[in-house]
């Protein structure tokens, strides 16, 4: 069970103060879901350094979890060893618990314990003393800027205040070793920056040794070290600068005036020397093959257009080592099979002070907005800001309370069935059934869309033929890659020819590479005159959106480009704001009461 | 025991008893249900049958078939109607206004005085088959006693080849409420026990906290008695509130010692928590463990225990699941701790049975469980 070689030098290192506060030596975990053994983790070997905080980053299905599991003594290794803080965490978990501090991705918070209560529970069950006790509750919620919440029902708070809560419930006895798993996902922009603070505030005044993983690769940069994942295997475990800084050189900027933002970036991808292309603001952020820029004579019409080297983030790294490794490059135009519906003209989607009530909780008030035909619009806001509930409404799914929403030029409360047959939904989790084939899939789909007859039989096939369906005609669908998944999710949404196409939360779950592929699609959709209404609480897909409101608490914050956002709301920094800046700028300004 | 145990237990015990005062349903289910339960069984549900309608049919009123109507109008058992003709007779049975029909033909005297056996017709709706027997056993009985009247008239006594003298031990009044009462604590318990746990911890599985819980430096006898005594304590106070209005409202007399009551539904409450904790260590949701819970402890508990359908009449091979049913041992020993006393020849073995099945439950528990999520 244990291998002698790995762990006889590491036990006598523990002791150290620079000695690793983790080590995996080559762990392997598989598990056997529906008869079929899958591999979580392969070979994988890692040491985590004290007194800092690694972050472990790779997309959603990497592996954080699992990994992070059998740190915590929850899981068993099939093979390899963990040692945390020197102890052989299968042989003694109860050793290891005694010492480090867990947060689960859904922390165990009692909803219908108070504050005050849920910190007691955990207080007793790490063998907190009762006389160092009020000390350090002070200490800890003052951190989190809870205290004056301590009566409160934890059911109560809001989310972001309830992720705050489960740090400081995992910290009430100072652990050596603090485990992290995804403790900013889903949660707005101003707790997620609430929450690094507490963790560096940790790291500093208690030397604590923090493991924290995330899918958004944007918070690599806040880690003093990075442990890369990916498919079970941990790619590269270095300080995050070092990752990028192997793709420096080969970032850019580019501007074309003349070029519409999402003309420019589908053509700049279809240049062979462009490893990525993304859309940031109002210029295009390019990753090259190699470190000549970009050439800019191919654009339709280059007048104007400029090309400056960017300083390199750690999302491209992670995207030029993954794309390269991907070498297929799928067609990700989608022709649709009646093009051009409409353009120009009248709003498609015209929102006007929709409420809906839940009791005495308004889930949505009084959001007013209009979207225009074959425009990209967004709703940006964390988790439970109403965005969901919107949609419904606008779908014609959940009633509205009061307020009007006109779809297509169809009014919801009275014509809610024509409406729908104008509209494609594309529901969170993509709602496919598993157990049917691609083919069985749209064959139930189409009909349920009222296809029948020939054109249905035109519509399955140009579904199979514009999203590279066709070699898993006959997979089922629960055994699709999960960015196949989502192409068979859009082309159901697709089938009848909507004008209208509402994406929630399309690309949760989804790693950057199989993202951007999907924008890739949505692009070309609204080039071909679909107008697109989309959901989303990551920050930097705002940048896709035509325009977009942002929403916290049921109300529109503010309405605009994306530009203009960044602009109006960005504060004053010494750099470029970001979508980020510009939603925190906006909830400060909306609630001054919160930190 | 570890350093910091009971301090780790206490704060487990809090929390699970704070949990249960903010949950209305877990009062409604240990508090409410019992009492609900009580007053339909109590005073709803009733297996004797009284003031049964019955069709009287008398074609030729005279002395003799106006002292058998007589019988059946002073009995507390029957409420007669009387009706002309058989036809009409029979479209009441047909149309459910009474319940079976007593018909006495034109030569009912004539045949009688002639010694020959008189023809009285009984007709029974044999739907309900349980109050059908009821009814025959009812009219055999009035019919029986006529007969010794007669007799009696006329100097003689009956010529019969047995003489019958009833007596009805335990439950003399053979009020259905003394035995249903007592087997209602059952399903009471099974409630709390089985129920309420399988569900508390599911519930600490689906949303997360059950993580939480397993990484601190709780030990899994800890968070198993920690669980187990408030809820253990729950079940004895919704014994109690059953028992209350058991005395209070339905009188149900209670011949054995009220010690042995207890100790008792503390063993077989402990048998429920087992079967409890079991469901949720296999099902970790709450709508599968509620569903397991009721089809596999409550409705037996209901069907299969003896409560209200008497084992003995059940075919072979249903008797031999009932063994499996924990409610079932303890529903024998609660009827007789009611209504007959300290019988220790009842007891013990039954008593015996319940603490093997708890043993294994607890066992198959303390195996399964682990600090792991796998």
């Amino acid at each position: 069970m244990v291998h002698p070689s790995a762990t006889a030098n590491l036990s006598l290192a523990s002791a150290s103060p620079t000695a690793p506060v983790l080590v995996l030596d080559r762990v392997d975990k598989g598990f056997v879901v529906e008869k079929k053994r899958i591999a979580a983790l392969n070979e994988v070997s890692c040491a985590i350094r004290p007194g800092r905080v690694t972050g472990l980053i790779g997309p959603d299905g990497a592996g954080k979890t699992t990994l992070m599991r059998l740190c915590a003594g929850l899981l068993l290794p099939d093979r390899g060893t963990v040692r945390v803080l020197g102890v052989d965490v299968v042989l003694e978990p109860l050793a290891v618990q005694a010492q480090i501090g867990y947060m689960p991705q859904r922390f165990g918070l009692y909803e219908d314990l108070s504050v005050r209560e849920n910190l007691d529970l955990y207080a007793d069950l790490q063998g907190v003393p009762a006389k160092e006790r009020s000390g350090r509750y002070q200490q800890l919620l003052a951190m989190a800027g809870l205290e004056e919440f301590q009566g409160r029902l934890a059911g109560r708070l809001s989310g972001g205040m309830k992720q705050k809560l489960g740090l400081v419930c995992t910290l009430v006895r100072p652990p050596r070793l603090l485990l992290l798993d995804e403790p900013t996902v889903g949660v707005d922009p101003v707790s997620r920056r609430e929450l690094w603070q507490i963790v560096y505030h940790l790291v500093e005044s208690e030397s604590m040794s923090v493991l924290l993983s995330t899918a958004y690769l944007d918070e690599a940069e806040r880690c003093a070290e990075v442990a890369l994942i990916h498919c079970g295997r941990i790619l590269g475990h270095d300080k995050p600068t070092n990752f990028s800084q192997q793709v420096a050189g080969r970032t850019w900027l580019i501007r074309a005036p003349a070029l519409a933002k999402r003309t420019l970036q589908r053509q700049l991808s279809r240049n062979p020397a462009v490893l990525d292309a993304l859309v940031l603001g109002a210029s295009v952020r390019a990753v090259s093959r190699d470190c000549t820029p970009p050439t800019l004579a191919d654009l339709s019409n280059p007048s104007g257009a400029e090309v400056i080297l960017a300083p390199p983030r750690f999302e491209d790294f992670f995207v030029a080592t993954l794309k390269d490794e991907a070498a297929d490059r799928k067609n990700n135009r989608i022709a649709l099979a009646v093009p051009g519906s409409r353009r120009g003209g009248d709003e498609v989607i015209i929102a006007d002070n929709l409420v809906r009530r839940f009791g005495s909780f308004y889930a949505v008030d009084r959001v007013s907005f209009r979207v225009r035909p074959g425009e990209i619009f967004g709703l940006l806001g964390a988790n439970g800001a109403g965005k969901t509930t919107t949609f419904r409404m606008l779908c014609g799914l959940l009633p509205i309370t009061s307020g009007a929403c006109t779809v297509a030029g169809l009014n919801l409360r009275t014509a809610a069935a024509a409406a729908r047959a104008r509209i494609g939904y594309m529901a969170q989790k993509f709602s496919l059934y598993g157990n049917l084939t691609v083919q069985q899939n749209l064959r139930f789909f189409s009909s349920a869309y009222g296809l029948h007859g020939g054109r249905r039989r035109r519509q399955i096939d140009w579904a199979l033929a514009t999203f590279d369906l066709a070699p898993y005609a006959a997979t089922e669908s629960q055994n699709l890659p999960l960015g196949f998944k989502q192409r068979l999710a859009l082309a159901v949404a697709l089938m009848h020819g909507p004008e209208v196409l509402f994406l929630d939360e399309p690309t949760s779950g989804v790693d950057p590479l199989a993202r951007r592929d999907f924008w890739a699609q949505i692009n070309s959709l609204a080039d071909q005159g679909v107008t697109v209404l989309v959901t989303t609480h990551f920050m930097e897909e705002a940048e896709y959106c035509d325009r977009l409101v942002i929403m916290a608490d049921g109300r529109v914050l503010a309405e605009g480009t994306p530009e203009e956002m960044k602009e109006r709301h960005g504060g004053d920094l010494d750099r470029e704001a970001t979508m980020e800046d510009a939603f925190i700028g906006l909830l400060r300004h909306h609630q001054p009461m919160g930190t | 025991m570890k350093p910091g145990s009971l301090l780790r237990l206490k704060g487990i015990i809090r929390k699970e008893w704070l949990q249960v005062i903010r949950d209305p349903s877990s009062i409604a289910i240990a508090f409410f249900l019992p009492l609900l339960l009580l007053l339909i069984f109590g005073y709803g549900v009733s297996l004797d049958a009284k003031n049964i309608r019955i069709g009287l049919v008398i074609e030729q009123p005279d002395s003799a078939s106006l002292s058998i109507a007589g019988g059946f109008e002073h009995s507390p058992y029957f409420a007669p109607i009387h009706l002309s003709s058989i036809q009409e007779a029979e479209n009441a049975l047909r149309a459910s206004t009474i319940d079976g029909i007593i018909w006495l033909r034109q030569n009912f005297a004539a045949d009688y005085l002639n010694n020959q056996s008189p023809p009285i017709g009984v007709l029974i709706n044999g739907v309900d088959a349980n109050t059908a027997r009821l009814i025959e056993g009812y009219v055999q009985g009035i019919w029986f006693s006529w007969l010794e009247q007669q007799a009696e008239k006329a100097g003689r006594t009956l010529r019969s080849p047995v003489q019958l003298e009833q007596r009805i031990w335990f439950n003399p009044q053979v009020r259905s409420t003394d035995f249903l009462v007592p087997g209602i604590l059952a399903v009471v318990m099974t409630l709390i026990g089985a129920l309420l746990t399988a569900l508390v911890i599911a519930r600490e599985w689906e949303r997360g906290t059950m993580e939480s819980l397993l990484v601190t430096r709780i030990s899994v006898n800890e968070i198993l008695l920690g669980k187990l005594i408030p809820y253990f304590i729950l079940g004895m106070g919704g014994l109690l509130l059953s028992l209350v209005i058991a005395e209070t409202l339905f009188h149900v007399p209670v011949r054995g010692s009220l010690w042995l009551l207890f100790a008792v539904s503390a063993l077989f409450l402990w048998v429920a928590l087992g079967m409890g904790f079991f469901i949720s260590t296999v099902f970790k949701s709450q709508f599968v463990a509620a569903l397991v819970a009721m089809v596999s402890t409550f409705l037996p508990a209901f069907i299969l225990s003896g409560f209200i359908f008497d084992i003995q009449s059940m075919p072979t091979l249903i008797q031999g699941v009932t063994l499996l049913i924990a409610a079932r041992y303890y529903v024998a020993i609660l009827q007789t701790l009611f209504l007959v006393g300290d019988v220790w020849s009842v007891i013990l073995p039954n008593a015996a049975a319940l603490a093997v099945m708890g043993l294994f439950f607890h066992g198959l528990v303390h195996r399964r469980t682990r600090k792991r999520l796998e």
